[in-house]
């Protein structure tokens, strides 16, 4: 799960991490008046989206006046902001954070993630803030430092100071950055987070240590002991598919092809996506219907894949084991029943009760095509939508 | 011989009282040598009480010392699963099989830690578990779609490695052992720990390697049999069409800052020898032709 920077900041600062005094805005008198509560001569208005790239897209401003501000206000809030991660479509702007400026000498990278090799939290640090930190470990991975913190013992401070000297911090403000790093650490660990990202992290004219930024993603595995987090989701920024999906317990993305795909199991899925590309057409979405997929939930897995336009044809792909191959063919006659429909379906059935699975399928009536094997399956359904 | 278990083993179910541990422990029995292989079940509130004639322990140790269990199986739900893998890891089993399926990764992060130094192997968590073909079952894949024979399948998802062994069986080969590894970020045993084990066993003739995106486990393990596998291997990695950024699934299924990609893996395999295949439908005859 993803938050906006504005609610990763208050999550930092209750673990005692220093951030730019905001407040978040909800429209452009809301930004007026904590411009104003802020004080000062310099604001920055930034508009809070869960996508990185939003200085770039226009859609983070600095703000010299309080005019200014409302017209940046104005202009942000309800732009369609697109970036490099929001894809062409972007993503319309209903947030603001209105935050006093900060005075910026050197900009830093400080990140934090699950390293699966080494199995521990691994802080990552760079000299290059502000910079796509992709793009700093491609081409000058030199600059990237990295500490795998002992889950027992946490970030020692001789740790955090050796990693602050080496992305320049100096001597005078080390017990600060000394005291982000164990803050970010915190936070991540006791909020469960999957990646933390402070990108920049500042130091100011007179040597403070800033978190300018706040990315934090959260372990859904472990959100049903962190209410606190659960309550910061924001679903005007999830697709509205995978919000109806996860109500059914199925694991559904949208992609851009035109072949919708049902199929039981992750790797499986994966699997049948890559197949549809192999023979020439592109999926339109991930569906993953889970072990204990009953008539109710396949039903609601095509109305679901139905709902998107651009699917031109289905292909269901089902490995049965425990869940037999006659309890998806009935889920799936009644759902092509309930939904009446209109493009064709190719059902490759495998495993437990295939073939009474078949049977019920062949004896449906319904204009299902049948397939033997994933590839034979793929071109069954790539030919039949090129054709319809 | 096969790896990890056979039908000697003997098995102990971490949350046997449960609806899925229930459900699986009774499938589990049925097949092969299930009935004299399943001879505990742990439940600190139902000790000295049975399930179906399975008799329940307080602890692990007390199922370990009074029957001779070296395995477990876990099915307890996932805030307490990394509790229970603990708990068999002190208790000194040989082999924790944690079948379920979203336990927090900070829980996995903590239990690895803890593990470190110790005897016991970990498969999991979040996977279908192993099966010995004929022999023994400790998961939760159909028994009745494998049979005995001497091809090796480790993969890290559970549907696809039940794809691989329908394909190995239309071809009429059987498996030594078939092996999840799970699809968990932070999990005990990976590609390459597995592979070890089937280049050791003198009855795997060769292998089946199934990933997907996420990590560089695949790639490690590519590198290793370059150097070390005395045995073909062939290899399918599922997610060439997952775009960057997006969870398929699995916790660990993720392209993260442009790495973990099935290009990439499966560019690494190919260098190192391995005979990889971009459809999935050809895992089986891929691994016949080497043969």
């Amino acid at each position: 799960m993803n938050v906006h920077e504005y609610q990763g900041k208050e999550i930092l600062r209750k673990f005692g991490v220093t951030t730019p005094r905001g407040i978040p805005c909800f429209s452009v008198a809301e930004a007026d008046a904590a411009a104003r509560e802020l004080g000062g001569k310099v604001w920055v208005v930034k508009a809070q989206i869960h996508a990185g790239g939003r200085g770039k897209g226009g859609g983070v401003k600095v703000a010299k006046t309080l005019d200014e501000v409302h017209q940046y206000a104005s202009a942000i809030l309800g732009m369609t902001l697109v970036t490099h991660q929001t894809g062409p479509e972007g993503r319309l702007v209903k947030r603001l954070l209105v935050e006093e400026g900060a005075d910026i000498k050197k900009e830093l990278y400080v990140g934090m993630v699950v390293d699966r090799a080494t199995q521990r939290v691994t802080l990552m640090a760079s000299s290059e803030g502000g910079m796509e930190i992709e793009e700093v470990a491609a081409h000058s991975p030199e600059k990237i430092h990295k500490v795998a913190i002992d889950p027992v013992a946490g970030l020692t401070d001789a740790e955090a100071d050796a990693v602050a000297s080496k992305i320049g911090v100096p001597p005078g403000s080390l017990p600060e950055a000394r005291k982000f790093m164990h803050g970010l650490y915190q936070a991540f660990v006791q909020c469960d987070a999957s990646l933390a990202e402070i990108n920049p992290l500042i130091l100011t004219g007179d040597g403070r240590v800033l978190a300018l930024d706040a990315k934090f993603n959260f372990d859904s595995n472990a959100l049903f002991r962190h209410p606190e987090i659960v309550a910061l989701r924001d679903l005007d920024e999830e697709d509205p598919a995978e919000i109806e999906a996860s109500k059914f317990d199925l694991s559904y993305i949208s992609l851009n092809g035109n072949i919708g795909c049902l199929v039981n199991g992750a790797g499986l899925a994966m699997a049948t996506m890559d197949t549809i590309k192999l023979f020439g057409a592109e999926p339109a979405n991930f569906l993953d219907v889970g072990g204990g997929a009953t008539t109710q939930k396949v039903t609601e897995a095509f109305k679901l894949m139905l709902k998107n336009p651009a699917v031109k044809g289905i292909f269901v792909n089902i490995f049965g084991g425990i869940m037999r191959c006659d309890t998806i063919a009935e889920g799936v006659i009644a759902a092509a029943k309930e939904v009446k429909l209109g493009v064709p379906l190719v059902v490759r059935m495998k495993g437990t009760n295939e073939d009474l699975g078949k049977k019920l399928l062949k004896d449906s009536g319904l204009p299902i095509i049948a397939a033997d094997n994933m590839a034979d399956a793929a071109q069954k359904i790539v030919a039949a939508v090129a054709a319809h | 011989m096969s790896i990890l278990i056979d039908k000697n083993t003997r098995v102990m179910t971490q949350g046997i009282t449960g609806k899925t541990g229930a459900f699986h422990t009774r499938l589990c029995r049925e097949y092969a040598n299930g009935k004299a292989a399943y001879v505990a079940g742990v439940n600190p509130s139902k000790a000295g009480e049975n399930f179906e004639g399975i008799p329940i322990f307080g602890s692990v140790k007390d199922a370990k010392e009074q029957t001779g269990a070296t395995v477990s199986v876990i099915y307890v739900p996932p805030p307490f699963a990394a509790g229970a893998i603990d708990e068999a890891v002190d208790a000194g089993l040989d082999l924790v099989i944690c079948i379920t399926e979203g336990v927090p990764v900070r829980d996995m992060i903590a239990t690895r830690q803890r593990m470190l130094g110790k005897k016991t192997l970990l498969i999991g968590p979040n996977c279908p578990g192993v099966i010995t073909p004929d022999e023994i079952k400790i998961g939760i894949m159909p028994g009745h779609i494998h049979k005995k024979g001497r091809i090796g399948v480790v993969s890290r998802s559970g549907t696809l490695t039940y794809e691989a062994v329908g394909q190995l069986m239309e071809l009429g080969l059987g498996q030594s052992t078939c092996v999840g590894i799970g699809g968990d970020p932070v999990n005990g045993m990976k590609h390459v720990d597995v592979m070890k084990l089937f280049n050791a066993d003198p009855q795997t003739d060769a292998v089946i390697m199934v990933g997907e995106i996420g990590g560089d486990d695949e790639e490690t393990c590519a590198r290793w049999i370059k150097s070390n596998m005395r045995k073909p291997v062939v290899g399918f990695i599922a997610g060439v069409t997952a775009p960057a950024g997006k969870r398929m699934g699995h916790a660990g299924a993720i392209i993260s800052g442009g790495k973990g990609t099935a290009q990439e893996k499966l560019a690494v395999m190919e260098d190192c020898g391995i005979k990889v295949t971009r459809n999935p439908a050809d895992m089986g005859k891929l691994l016949q032709s080497v043969l």
